[in-house]
């Protein structure tokens, strides 16, 4: 597993299905909803904390990587 | 390219899954495998068994051993898997319908046997698949298409209904609080007997719209507002749990273990030879 400062945020648009879910639980508001998917509004804010990735139900958004 | 997660124990080639935009079943699914994860089980020592309906399409999606069996009886097929072969860790994922209605003779008897399966039942109050019958856990009063002036019966506490008829594990999460659920799932892995965790998850496009309570995103704060931790629970006066439902490990004993018990009266014979 990659440490928490390696990590960044990944969405992948084709399985998002913009029900809104991680926009609405992001404690930075790092995220909203555009033409209906998921968009990385603000990656500089984001606190790494994993609420988006646990909460959604299509596994388009995700903590990984380098 | 998926998570390392998702890319480890699903069958990615089958995804997006086919689960309506804000449909909990997701988030569930994804908190079993983080259980198994988290326990390091390998991936051909477990069996993923389902029944019908929304909930049990989740087997298709994952890369174990998996078994997508007949309305209800993801039990009775389950009770067969772990007779076979007692070293799986076997886990039955069903709905609410499935489990308590079709299944409801199932549930019970394999609660009161205590077999080693670990039962995750998604309550989403509904019917989703078939177009949003009211099931045995749609509140009262609460509407379906079957329902269309307010269910009449009375809704299964599927908690209580497991733990009185034998389970040895009994828990419930919800899907707002998907570290809590994932815990949950490995304490029941982990409990040799029978255990039970209800899933409480969210149906937007048939209860939801049904019953007004708009979007996923505002089903999920109703959840959020109105779980409430077990210790917390306790302390609340009637007054104040009106509305609120009780989350948390609920019950945790122990009883002789069905397929051991199973094991020993074979071991008594072959002895005798």
């Amino acid at each position: 597993m990659s440490t928490k400062t390696e990590q960044t945020l990944n969405v992948d648009k084709k399985w998002c299905k913009g029900c809104g879910i991680c926009v609405a639980f992001c404690p930075k508001d790092v995220l909203e909803i555009k033409d209906g998917k998921v968009n990385i509004k603000d990656l500089e804010a984001c606190i790494k904390c994993g609420q988006c990735e646990l909460r959604c139900p299509d596994y388009a958004i995700y903590l990984g990587g380098k | 390219m998926p998570s390392q997660l998702v890319n480890e124990y699903f069958r990615t080639e089958n995804l997006p899954h086919i689960w309506c935009p804000g449909c909990g079943n997701g988030i569930v699914t994804r908190a079993i495998i983080k259980a198994i994860d988290n326990l390091n089980l390998n991936k051909d020592d477990v069996c993923i068994v389902s029944g019908i309906g929304c909930s049990s399409r989740a087997s298709g999606y994952l890369d174990f051993n998996t078994l997508h069996t007949t309305h209800g009886r993801a039990l009775a097929f389950a009770t067969g898997v772990k007779l076979a072969n007692p070293k799986l860790n076997v886990i039955v994922i069903t709905g609410d319908g499935d489990c308590s209605a079709i299944g409801g003779n199932h549930l019970i008897h394999a609660a009161r046997r205590n077999i080693d399966i670990t039962t995750v039942v998604f309550n989403n109050n509904i019917y989703g698949m078939t177009g949003g019958q009211y099931s045995p856990t749609t509140p009262t009063g609460d509407k379906g298409t079957t329902a269309p002036y307010g269910n009449i019966d009375m809704n299964f506490d599927l908690c209580n209904l497991a733990k009185a008829a034998g389970s040895t594990y009994v828990s419930r999460g919800t899907i707002f609080n998907p570290n809590m659920l994932i815990k949950q799932v490995e304490e029941g892995i982990k409990n040799k007997g029978f255990s039970f965790i209800e899933a409480i998850t969210t149906c937007p496009t048939y209860y939801g719209r049904k019953n007004k309570k708009g979007e996923a995103v505002d089903m999920m704060i109703y959840l959020k507002e109105n779980a409430v931790n077990v210790a917390a629970y306790d302390k609340l006066t009637d007054e104040q749990k009106e509305g609120k439902f009780v989350i948390g490990e609920l019950y945790k004993g122990s009883k002789p273990e069905y397929t051991e018990e199973y094991n020993k009266i074979i071991e008594s014979f072959s002895k005798e030879r």
